[in-house]
């Protein structure tokens, strides 16, 4: 079986130009979303109190609201989680001399007016300078990654393609986190996570395309880089499509039975997944060809190459 | 021949599974809810003990499912963790102090197993259940008691030197100490004597002033303040945590100024808080030797004397009167003396060290104790359900001879082993906390919310694993079956090599990064495969084409990974806990899956094709 029979090259590169638009478009509006909307950072980043609590009926999530803004919370977000029964409620961060284990106390007693019995699931408590150090180190973290990968592409390929590699992880980054910012969902610390793992992904497929293109330039006769450059990603498209569906299955199963605690994290990997496989095909290879990509610079590096090292492996 | 192994590479593979799949198999076992009770301090648990154990469990008809005496402990597994806690609680109660009664996860993993060095995946918090507490050290305390510090050594050094100087006092809100003196030469000469004396101070001339000049923390000395006070605070927290009944509590040093204790199993997040925020102080008081302790014992306690206990419950009458406090106490370390026999090192704060002189001056011969005192929760609430005050306590921790007047620096000799003048050195360390230490976060995970995050988790993998094999049987039929085998053993591999690696602990996310792995795994046989069916496509023969198709994926598969396997180490250098969690899973699967795709399903392919001559591939 196969997913496309193709016997002719696929003109990628002709909409090159539509799809640098689009992409300049998306990144322009998470932009707009990241100033206007900003990002709705979970517990994790911005530091607060999140306690989850069962109750033994389905809740009322709008009497417990109320109840819950009569009572002295009047900053308590209340939301089900996973089943109706179950609800979580985050509170802003307070003052340092009120203790997380007082004020879940405080919580249950207030809740307990409801008339339901309900018992604490999970507490959370981040004090706002632990969570101001996290998103510093995810900063941090993100930047570290883009520029070991920056050096490591440069050294095995070609500057021009490490610059077109990190181009597509940045767009990556920038639009899974516009998702998250346009749609207002958590950014918790799973959700960086999934972000650094779509990184992987996406300098996956990336490295797949490059290493093609490399191959094509020294193998075949034509000088058109644009036309090497869609022979290459006509070949990989198979491939590229068939590891997209294998991964997209595990993620469907990850986000419908994998539980509340990760769907942010299977939701940022689903977008990303997509986004990435765009990416790969058109901002990894159009930036590439923008710096000037050709033949000649990769006919030096044929020298050193790393069949040789590698012959007597599988 | 094309597409051979020699017959190394085939058992290779071979054993490589078989040692996967050996220390996988713990995981089938599972684990149960158990209590294991231990003597405190070192006393040793005997039959007697298990016999006694036993019965308290029947009186309370709290039902076990084993009971055992293993390394001096004994442990006893239940059915459930409600029965777990209520046993644990009841057998604290009912054992009293010389025991330790924990809780614990105990692995039914076979002894041939557990003899092989085979044990079950740890589970981290969110899928275990327990409480997560981030502590952060008061630095800025612990600085200004330094600078404190320094402050009072610089006035007694310049009296003993009879150099006159007008103020010494810290610059407020920062690192330094400004002295100021009235003439020049005075001024040069305090300079003099306290370079050489202070090494690690630098000395910065005050351009504002001609007649001072300013001694600051160099930042040497900073991190080595840092690091005593967090060493400090580790030291006290994990002899606390003892209290709490936790059998493997995790603490360890977070960044610069952060400690992070995990408490697996622990449902009461607010009375681990409360030990381990309890206080603790130190007392050098004398022994009361003009009075013997039995008639004490028998009521008659002198006026100004007191029974207390030491460590192993001896009663110790001790003058009321205190010849100094732990604060005065600014370092404790243990070593060995002359005659290679172990002693303890004090050293005190200037105050402290006059206090001290001036009181050992006539009590040379005569017996001093240290008293260690910490203020434990009681545990108890009044009729309106408010906690009651901690409960002091006090305990002698050593007790030694005045072999002469003592200064700032002294020694405890005498110690009975190395390790007591270890734990003597960081008791009165802990005695003499530096720095305050707080809750910045917290995290408390309820053991049904654990377990139903493991199921989840569980199903989440099987679903996953199982829409992947059916799409690449279908889609590549032959070798389809292939990947799939490789992809079976890659999960194996996975929880094997998590099993046996000591920092590995399996989390929710951790759960993830292993979906994601058996998804992306496929990716390596996906290119090749892919490859292949280019090859034949441009008329190679069958053969030819698998080892083209093997060779030319190489490097691509390689490099691919190898970017990733970055971004995991990454994650794992500056994650915390649930995320490490999944950069190791998502590290290790990328390692094992690159083992499996590529030299797994060729061992397969040739030793199922190899040589043989083939018309037709099933790909």
């Amino acid at each position: 079986m196969q997913l496309l029979k193709l016997n002719s090259t696929l003109r990628f590169m002709s909409i090159r130009k539509i799809a640098m638009s689009l992409s300049t478009l998306l990144i322009l509006a998470s932009f707009a979303s990241f100033f206007m909307k900003g990002m709705n950072f979970g517990l994790d980043f911005t530091g607060g109190t999140t306690v989850e609590v069962g109750f033994e009926q389905s809740a009322d999530i709008e009497a417990v609201r109320t109840v819950l803004h009569e009572n002295g919370f009047p900053d308590a977000q209340v939301q089900l989680f996973g089943s109706s029964t179950d609800v979580k409620i985050r509170l802003e961060p307070r003052p340092t001399d009120v203790k997380a284990d007082m004020l879940s106390n405080q919580v249950l007693d207030v809740l307990e007016k409801t008339g339901q019995k309900v018992v604490i699931r999970s507490i959370e408590f981040v004090g706002p300078s632990v969570g101001e150090d996290l998103k510093e180190q995810g900063g941090l973290a993100m930047l570290t990654a883009l520029i070991c990968i920056l050096l490591y592409v440069a050294f095995r390929f070609e500057w021009r393609f490490a610059v077109g590699a990190v181009a597509a992880l940045a767009h990556d980054v920038l639009l899974t986190a516009g998702l998250f910012s346009i749609l207002g969902l958590p950014f918790d610390l799973t959700v960086l996570a999934a972000v650094l793992a779509v990184i992987g992904y996406s300098l996956n497929d990336t490295i797949v395309v490059s290493d093609r293109i490399r191959e094509n330039f020294r193998k075949i006769r034509i000088d058109d880089t644009i036309e090497i450059i869609d022979i290459s990603l006509t070949q990989t498209l198979n491939r590229t499509l068939v590891t997209s569906i294998t991964t997209l299955l595990v993620l469907v199963a990850l986000f419908v039975w994998g539980g509340e605690t990760i769907h942010g994290f299977a939701t940022a990997l689903l977008f990303g997944v997509f986004i990435g496989t765009y990416s790969s095909v058109y901002v990894a290879s159009s930036v590439a060809v923008m710096m000037g990509i050709s033949k000649e610079d990769l006919i030096p590096v044929e020298v050193e190459k790393e069949g040789a090292e590698f012959d007597e492996m599988p | 021949m094309l597409n051979k192994y020699p017959l190394w590479k085939y058992l290779m593979v071979l054993a490589i599974i078989g040692l996967g799949m050996l220390y996988a198999a713990p995981n089938l076992y599972g684990s149960d809810p158990a209590v294991q009770v231990s003597g405190a301090r070192g006393a040793v648990v005997e039959a007697a003990d298990l016999d006694r154990v036993n019965s308290i469990l029947e009186e309370n008809e709290l039902a076990i499912k084993s009971i055992k005496l293993e390394n001096e402990q004994v442990l006893i597994r239940f059915e459930n963790v409600e029965t777990q806690l209520k046993a644990k609680d009841t057998l604290a109660e009912a054992l009293g102090a010389g025991y330790i009664a924990a809780i614990n996860m105990a692995p039914s993993t076979p002894a041939w197993l557990s003899s092989l060095g085979g044990a079950p995946m740890k589970l981290g918090l969110d899928l275990r259940g327990g409480v997560e507490f981030t502590m952060e050290v008061d630095m800025r305390t612990a600085i200004n008691n330094q600078l404190k510090q320094m402050e009072q050594d610089y006035r007694s050094d310049l009296r003993e030197q009879k150099i006159r100087y007008r103020t010494v006092r810290q610059v407020a809100n920062s690192e330094r100490i400004q002295l100021v003196f009235r003439k020049q030469e005075l001024r040069d000469q305090a300079e003099r004597y306290l370079k050489k004396n202070y090494p690690t101070i630098s000395f910065l001339d005050d351009s504002s002033n001609d007649l001072a000049f300013f001694a600051q923390i160099t930042e040497v000395k900073l991190k080595e303040i840092r690091d005593y006070a967090i060493k400090q605070n580790l030291i006290i927290i994990r002899n606390r945590i003892n209290q709490i009944g936790v059998a493997e509590p995790n603490v360890q040093r977070l960044g610069k100024e952060r400690i992070l204790v995990q408490l697996p199993g622990i449902q009461d997040p607010a009375k681990a808080k409360e030990i381990l925020g309890s206080a603790a102080t130190l007392e050098l008081r004398m022994v009361d030797q003009d009075n013997d302790v039995r008639d004490a014992m028998r009521g008659r306690v002198p006026a100004g004397s007191e029974i207390l206990n030491d460590q192993s419950g001896r009663p110790v009458l001790l003058k009321k009167r205190v010849m100094l406090e732990g604060s005065h106490i600014t370092g404790a370390q243990a070593g060995l003396d002359q005659y290679q026999r172990p002693q303890v090192s004090i050293q005190l704060d200037s105050k402290g060290g006059s206090k001290m002189s001036a009181f050992t001056k006539d009590e040379v011969g005569n017996l001093m104790a240290i008293v260690f005192i910490e203020y434990r929760p009681s545990g108890k609430t009044d009729a309106d359900g408010k906690a009651l005050p901690p409960i002091k306590h006090e305990e002698v921790i050593s007790q030694a001879t005045i072999q002469q007047r003592l200064g700032r620096n002294f020694q405890i000799t005498g110690v009975d082993n190395p390790a007591k003048a270890q734990h003597l050195s960081e008791m009165l360390r802990a005695g003499a906390l530096v720095a305050p230490i707080q809750i910045v976060a917290e995290s408390t995970v309820g053991p049904s919310m654990g377990a139903e995050n493991v199921e989840k988790g569980i199903t989440a993998v099987i679903l996953g694993f199982v829409f992947v094999l059916a799409f690449m049987l279908v889609y590549y039929m032959g070798f389809g079956l292939i990947a799939n085998l490789a992809l079976a053993v890659n999960l194996v591999l996975i929880v094997g090599a998590m099993s046996i690696l000591a920092g590995a602990t399996l989390t929710l996310p951790g759960i993830a990064g292993i979906v994601l792995t058996v998804g992306m795994a496929v990716d390596a046989n996906v290119l090749i495969f892919e490859r292949i069916r280019e090859e034949l496509k441009d008329g190679r023969s069958p053969q030819q084409a698998i080892h083209h198709g093997y060779d030319s994926a190489f490097s691509t598969i390689f490099d691919a990974n190898i970017t990733t396997l970055i971004a995991a180490v990454i994650l794992y250098a500056i994650g915390t806990g649930p995320i490490q969690g999944f950069a190791i899973t998502l590290a290790i699967g990328i390692i094992t899956s690159m083992f499996t795709a590529i030299i797994g399903t060729r061992a397969i392919v040739n030793a199922l094709l190899g040589g043989k001559r083939i018309e037709k591939l099933s790909i």
